[in-house]
């Protein structure tokens, strides 16, 4: 089965066509990464369209569409996930949606990326590269992350530990679905790993305009 | 209705509502929309955040209810269109990110239109053609605009708007002030129809002879309605709520008519278009009738349904864009917050 992959939850977007087989690892048989800082909804789609063409494929082709759910900045990261969402709503096939840090490194690691506002997105996956701990949002000065580190190495001083340099790839996005495209029965709904709540508070009470 | 015309699937996300339309040439086949005001209402106004995450939830079951309502498959879309701009950035990129999906996937061209236009496109899906030239008058809790439009597919000219809050902002503020619920429009309209509309003489903003004449201003009129409120409540007395907001209705119509007729005469124009959640005021939409009737101006108001935001408008813009030859956007078409008016298409 041909399955598209993207991701949005960085500055970095990313889209992979692979050749999925049950049991076995992906084969990526085209993958771009634009480095396309907040301009992923210009970008997204024509970097999907690319790729097909890369791998020889047609939308038509697809048997299923896997997205990271984040966490990640949230204007970026809706429009992978909703993009994700209409492309297979539109081809009537499955959408699986994944933890964007799972997509990040293999085997025993912490994964950090910029969470913005001096923090940082984090999880940590043990020798099996499950996942043990996080998704989570944390300051880097309340953190001790267990090495090796991986993800956005601008966050190495403030986490004080090496942080090697990683990106979400397709064949990570594809590994991370693996169990939800076995059994597509298994699929959950897609909903970003938001972590935060929305900045909003209620208005005080009604503001005098006669008195300060 | 005839088959021939295309198909147009139309996506609006500008704000707190997830619109999703279909229409065959001119002909509304569907207008299903989802939205997120309800969890805005504490806040006392539309939480851009709140609104995006509503976006994103609500997208692909309103375009399962607007396929389902209209009796067609996705399969038979022509073309699809997208509110660009102008609107809430984080918003419009969900709506804008889904019609790009979708139009990859169904392989169809795309049409980045603007919002705007697209309130003014709307009334088409209920009267027919409209005149062109026509003058328009946008109201909303977002937008307060006089536009004189030559050529909707390509020429919309602004010629005035709000220069502090616009019309919709103003009517949430006062009902603030009032103790009425948001969003604000529709329970002034109610509670002023057991008020005297002559009964406080509220300022009309901006009509001096030396003020711009076709833009707004209403923030002086909240003001005015805001202290009046507070000396009342502060000499003891009880507030005339009713007669607070049919006063300060007034104040509003009777600036946007007396504006939309003079834009109009001052245009050699007779033709008025009025849209925008406002535009469902019911004082506002019977004294533009008065004053249009006098005045031998032809006034064409959407039914309320379709002056709020929705899906229709911005599908109805994208037939007239499609029958016009008007070349689809460009594979990296974005939102843009600050889409100026005279950007119908991009
Ligand atoms: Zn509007």
């Amino acid at each position: 089965m041909l399955v598209l992959a993207l991701d949005t939850a960085t500055p970095t977007l990313v889209v992979g066509l692979a050749r999925w087989t049950d049991g076995g690892p992906a084969e990526v048989l085209a993958e771009r990464a634009v480095a396309s800082g907040n301009r992923h909804a210009e970008l997204l789609a024509p970097t999907v369209r690319a790729v097909l063409a890369a791998g020889g494929a047609a939308m038509a082709d697809l048997g299923a569409v896997v997205t990271g759910l984040g966490p990640g900045p949230y204007t970026g990261l809706r429009v992978g996930v909703v993009t994700a969402a209409a492309l297979a709503d539109a081809r009537g096939i499955p959408v699986v949606g994944v933890c964007s840090l799972d997509a990040i490194g293999d085997g025993a690691r912490t994964v950090a990326t910029d969470a913005r506002r001096k923090e940082v997105y984090w999880a940590r996956y043990g020798a099996d590269g499950a996942r043990v701990a996080g998704p989570a949002v944390d300051r880097p000065a309340d953190l001790t992350p267990t090495p090796p580190v991986v993800g956005d190495a601008a966050f190495a001083e403030r986490l004080g530990v090496a942080v090697t340099a990683a990106e979400v790839t397709a064949a990570g996005l594809l590994r991370a679905a693996a169990p939800q495209l076995a059994d597509p029965s298994s699929v959950a709904a897609l909903v970003p790993l938001y972590l935060r709540r929305p900045d909003a508070v209620p208005p005080p009470q009604r503001k005098s305009v006669t008195q300060p | 209705m005839p088959a021939d015309q295309p198909l147009v699937l139309g996506f609006e996300t500008s704000c707190d509502e997830t619109g999703i339309g279909l229409v065959r040439g001119q002909t509304l086949l569907s207008d299903a929309l989802a939205t997120s005001m309800a969890e805005h209402e504490r806040f006392g106004g539309v939480v851009p955040e709140i609104a995006s995450r509503a976006h994103l939830e609500a997208m692909v079951p309103t375009v399962h209810r607007a396929f389902a309502e209209a009796g067609v498959q996705a399969s038979d879309v022509d073309a699809i269109a997208v509110t660009s701009g102008p609107g809430l950035t984080g918003a419009l990129l969900v709506g804008v990110a889904a019609a790009k999906a979708y139009a990859l996937a169904l392989d169809v061209p795309l049409y980045g239109v603007n919002h705007l236009a697209a309130h003014v496109a709307v009334d088409e899906l209920e009267h027919g053609r409209l005149a062109e030239p026509t003058i328009a008058m946008l109201v909303s809790g977002g937008h307060s605009s006089l536009l004189l439009v030559p050529d909707l597919t390509q020429d919309v000219q602004p010629l005035g708007q709000t220069i502090d809050d616009a019309a919709g902002e103003a009517f949430d503020k006062v009902a603030r002030v009032l103790g009425l619920p948001f969003p604000g429009g529709p329970p002034i309209d109610r509670a002023a129809r057991d008020g005297d509309p002559a009964s406080i003489p509220f300022p009309r903003g901006l009509t001096g002879p030396r003020d711009a004449p076709y833009d707004f201003s209403f923030s002086g009129l909240k003001t005015a309605v805001a202290r009046w409120v507070e000396a009342r409540e502060r000499a003891g007395e009880p507030v005339p709520v009713a007669d607070v907001a049919a006063a300060f209705q007034e104040a509003v119509v009777d600036v946007l008519t007396a504006k939309a007729v003079r834009a109009c005469r001052d245009n050699g124009v007779d033709h008025l278009v009025i849209g925008g959640g406002v535009a469902a005021n019911s004082r506002l939409r019977a004294l533009a009738a008065e004053r249009c009737a006098a005045a031998g101006i032809v006034l064409r108001t959407p039914s309320p349904r379709l002056c709020t935001d929705n899906g229709a408008m911005v599908a109805a813009l994208g037939s007239r864009l499609v029958e016009a030859g008007i070349a689809p956007s460009a594979a990296d078409l974005g939102a843009d917050s600050a889409l100026p008016i005279d950007v119908v298409s991009r």
